[in-house]
């Protein structure tokens, strides 16, 4: 026997009346879980501030912790990537394209600026993963090869920041072959001696840490990251057991031998100077 | 002898025969004519098939479990061959092989993918998928063979780079990675043929050359074709429709500018006559590396980086 009795069934509040919280005041670590608000993010370099983790950011962000004053020119910008294969999946590859332009207001999964960290200039390409998972297709490959050209045409040091799934399997060999471009340009840099800092961010893996990403002459992740050749599903689809704790992260890497150093993020930009000013003097 | 799905026709053909013979055996009967005559139509009927295949059915055939692998074509094509053993680190890894060899009486650095043709070997080359050992080995030979100035030859034909956990450890992509740099640089012609499978990193870890080539019934990709149904249908029921998405062929990737060259197989695949397949992936090496070898090393280089700088479709607009 109940005090009160529903006339009517399921819920009626509409929806247009329902007070939700406006996007973009909150954000969840996706580590602690905990709340917290989005503008103390951004004047925390983009770490969660109750456990420290390193949140996912794109190149917008990294070039605001990076360049003086976030002052910064857009260099080999104007490239779009292309349906050479009219590769159509679940969805066709065109509608992939329009649909991550329109949700990122980016051009592909790349972007390269020119700017100063503390006075010394600087060329950075970074990746931004909410372009189809930071995959690298032809785009991604023409501007760090022509990037690299313009660094050693100026002598300007080059930084990439790595941030993706892979090669992008809907432009098949033309993305495989990205690998080979962006190393043998690499190679040219090299032998131009002008300096390359490679930074591995979550997540790291398939073709692109198979080429640019291992390649610097100096190699950085951030703390956590995860940095495969394969990711850690199929590897564990391979092997057929569970995967050691920590497999793949940066400071797995760093204990194998395969970085110099694991940088946070509030020490990102004065390691990067240091090791500019090194290279100089 | 194994047929392939698409072969069916082939197999009935092949039923025929073994039923006349045993009906001549037995009546004692002359039944060379009708033998004679189906034998014609194997030859009629394979050529039929084999004239115009798809993408899935060139991956299944550069997968026949009969298929000539690497130690096979360098035990026809060289007149002498020692294998090298071991990346001077680690260890010998067993899915990639190299050495020198004598083609024509010219000293050549040979390198390719190795698979195993029965359940032991095939466990023993770890099933043609290197660990990082074996890139490491590949790049310690060339850098030998640069050092005496004798051109290199790529055979590629792995299904991919192993993906498990101490390849991971002892970095995977870090060799993949410096094979490429540093095969930009070689001093030496390079050339590459994919003879089975060319299955992404894994086998461009050893394809980065002055020219590629493909034989005609094999593929090369950023994926295969499973893997790439799993990963974008959610499912592995899709990989014919991947295989054709993908684009993954001899004749696309040669019209795609990617490739430069086909060497045809004999009717039938080159495991229907393996000896003549080792015979015209000869001729094409001894022409190939003539050509390479008459320009200087510093033109070879850039040429070599200036053909993948021009590899990429987009649009630009200012």
């Amino acid at each position: 026997m109940t005090w009160l009795k529903r006339i009517r069934n399921g819920i009626l509040t509409k929806t247009v009346e329902k007070q939700e919280t406006p996007d973009g005041i909150w954000s969840q670590c996706p580590d602690c879980k905990k709340t917290v608000r989005k503008k103390e993010l951004s004047s925390n370099a983009y770490l969660c501030p109750q456990c420290d983790h390193h949140l996912r950011i794109g190149s917008a962000e990294y070039f605001e912790i990076l360049f003086d004053d976030n002052k910064f020119t857009e260099i080999f910008s104007g490239y779009r990537a292309k349906d050479i294969l009219n590769f159509s999946d679940l969805k066709p590859y065109t509608t992939r394209l329009e649909q991550s332009k329109k949700k990122t207001d980016l051009e592909d999964a790349i972007f390269c600026g020119e700017g100063k960290i503390n006075g010394e200039p600087l060329v950075c390409c970074c990746m931004d993963f909410s372009f189809i998972g930071g995959s690298m297709g032809s785009v991604v490959g023409e501007k760090i090869s022509k990037s690299i050209d313009y660094c050693i045409e100026h002598k300007i040091p080059l930084m990439i920041i790595s941030k993706s799934g892979g090669a992008r399997m809907m432009e098949a060999a033309f993305s495989l072959m990205q690998m080979a471009k962006t190393a043998s340009k690499l190679s040219l840099l090299a032998r131009a001696k002008i300096p390359y800092i490679s930074l591995m961010t979550d997540p790291t893996s398939g073709g692109v840490t198979a080429s640019y990403a291992m390649l610097g002459d100096i190699n950085i992740a951030e703390p956590k990251a995860l940095v495969a050749f394969a990711g850690p599903r199929v590897v564990k689809e391979t092997i057929k057991r569970e995967l050691p704790e920590g497999f793949q992260t940066s400071e797995f890497l760093l204990e194998k031998g395969f970085l110099d150093k694991i940088v946070h993020r509030k020490e990102l930009k004065q390691t990067i100077s240091d090791f500019l000013s090194y290279f100089k003097n | 002898m194994i047929f392939l799905d698409f072969e069916k026709p082939l197999l009935d053909l092949y039923d025929q025969i073994e039923k006349w013979q045993r009906i001549g055996k037995s009546k004692s009967l002359d039944v060379s004519d009708r033998i004679t005559d189906i034998e014609h139509q194997i030859e009629n009927t394979r050529k039929n098939i084999y004239k115009d295949l798809n993408g899935w059915q060139r991956v299944q055939l550069s997968r026949h479990p009969e298929r000539p692998y690497t130690l096979f074509y360098l035990s026809q094509i060289c007149d002498k061959f020692t294998e090298l053993h071991g990346d001077r680190n680690f260890g010998d890894d067993k899915a990639i092989v190299g050495g020198f060899g004598s083609l024509d009486g010219e000293t050549v650095m040979f390198i390719g993918h190795q698979k195993g043709s029965n359940s032991k070997t095939r466990q023993y080359r770890n099933f043609g998928m290197p660990n990082p050992e074996g890139y490491r080995k590949a790049l310690r030979l060339m850098k030998l063979a640069e050092k005496f100035d004798k051109p290199i030859v790529c055979f590629i034909d792995t299904p991919g780079a192993y993906p498990g956990i101490e390849a991971e450890e002892r970095g995977q992509a870090e060799a993949i990675a410096r094979n490429l740099f540093e095969m930009s640089q070689l001093k030496v012609p390079i050339l590459c043929i994919v003879i089975g499978e060319g299955a992404s990193g894994g086998a461009l870890g050893i394809g980065l050359g002055d020219k590629i080539l493909m034989l005609e019934n094999t593929w090369y990709s950023v994926i295969s074709p499973e893997s790439c149904s799993s990963i974008l249908w959610r499912s592995w029921e899709f990989k014919e429709i991947a295989a054709e998405q993908l684009k993954l062929t001899a004749k696309d990737m040669t019209g795609f500018g990617i490739v430069d060259g086909i060497i045809e197989e004999p009717d039938g695949g080159a495991h229907h006559d393996p000896e003549k397949m080792a015979q015209f992936i000869k001729q094409r090496i001894i022409k190939e590396l003539k050509e390479l070898k008459k320009l200087d090393s510093e033109e070879r280089i850039d040429l070599r980086i200036d053909k993948y700088a021009n590899i990429g479709e987009y649009d630009f607009s200012e």
